[in-house]
């Protein structure tokens, strides 16, 4: 049993098994929307004027910000007592293209030459670390909602909002994939 | 039922606030930690907060994560019909409403802010949700991501007045 939930999932069980929380979080009396938890600490931590940040984060976001805290112990459990035997496998397709762009470590959940303290300390790494962690939350709150809270609960809802957001998501992520990171790595 | 959202300058404000003003009702703390966890578990074993799988998808080189997201919109999907027209009740006995995304006038925040997370989800290869995952994993780089991330946040609510929406 440990077994086979040390594997990787397939994309059919992870998929509709991710599906779940929605309803689970809507029976708890909560909403599945992950990026909200950035503007909840910053109302907690950072001393604003500004009315984006002045409500009671406590009895707004108190739940969710316990469901983040779920989620890193969650990556806990999953990546030690759940942990993988093998690295990801990816298709070979994509480990050419990544080499060929100038990637050179694989295996781990990200690449050690970029993600790492090392690589944070060089160009390309806190580019996409810092600037790309900067993009994540700025553009996060703009569109009101990330891939939980708009590609998941918002399409499940049928919100137009929301897809209009996930083809933003992935203009985005095509430009950053197929112009920015050549140029990077 | 909900709180009002009387912390909001206006009601255009409102439309940005929080969606939930408090959970609807009395799941105690530890469930959400619960189903946070459960998400975490999901998230990296189905390997969602793989940087490469996130790679492999931009490529389109890899079914995975679009079975993923399209199995997980399916799942979703049905179980919002299925609570809509059953009027199914929270734990705490409250009735479910989800408020609905407003698409405003061009919808300017959701492609141009969209467009932007998706450059940022691209170069770090996690998207909010993966991000906590992956700190969870022992990457602790990750912690700079979100740390950096809570700037774009505050960004965002300090240049608000001023981006088109």
């Amino acid at each position: 049993m440990l077994e086979l939930l040390s594997g990787p999932w397939p994309w059919y069980v992870a998929g509709p098994l991710l599906g779940l929380i929605v309803p689970l979080l809507l029976w708890a009396g909560g909403e599945f929307g992950v990026s909200e938890n950035l503007r909840h600490i910053c109302a907690a931590c950072l001393p604003t004027r500004n009315d984006f940040f002045r409500y009671d984060w406590k009895t707004r976001g108190l739940w969710n910000l316990t469901f983040a805290l779920g989620v890193v112990l969650g990556g806990v459990v999953a990546g030690t007592a759940l942990a993988s035997p093998d690295p990801v496998l990816i298709s070979d397709a994509t480990t050419a293209d990544l080499a060929a762009v100038g990637l050179t470590t694989f295996g781990g959940l990200a690449p050690t030459q970029i993600f790492s303290w090392e690589g944070l300390a060089t160009v390309p790494g806190f580019v996409m670390i810092v600037g790309g962690g900067f993009l994540v939350g700025f553009g996060t709150r703009y569109a009101g909602g990330c891939t939980s809270g708009h590609a998941i609960s918002g399409l499940a809802n049928l919100q137009p909002a929301s897809l209009l957001a996930v083809l933003g998501f992935f203009a985005g992520g095509l430009l950053s994939t197929w112009f920015i990171l050549p140029l990077l790595l | 039922m909900r709180h009002d959202e009387a912390t909001q300058p206006s009601a255009r404000e409102a439309s940005t606030g929080p969606t939930r003003a408090r959970p609807l009702s009395g799941a105690g703390l530890g469930v959400y930690l619960a189903i946070g966890m459960y998400f975490g578990i999901v998230a990296t074993k189905g390997e969602m907060v793989s940087w490469f799988r996130i790679q492999e998808m931009f490529r389109f080189q890899s079914f995975h994560m679009y079975g993923i997201i399209a199995a997980a919109v399916a799942v979703a999907m049905a179980s919002v019909a299925l609570i809509k027209s059953r009027r199914l009740r929270t734990v705490g006995g409250d009735a479910i409403v989800i408020p609905p995304k407003e698409l405003g006038e061009r919808g300017y925040r959701y492609w141009i802010g969209g467009t932007l997370f998706g450059l940022g989800w691209a170069l770090t290869g996690a998207c909010p949700g993966p991000i906590f995952a992956l700190i969870g994993n022992g990457v602790p780089v990750y912690g700079v991501v979100l740390l950096s991330a809570l700037l774009g946040t505050w960004s965002y609510g300090t240049l608000r007045p001023r981006l088109p929406h």
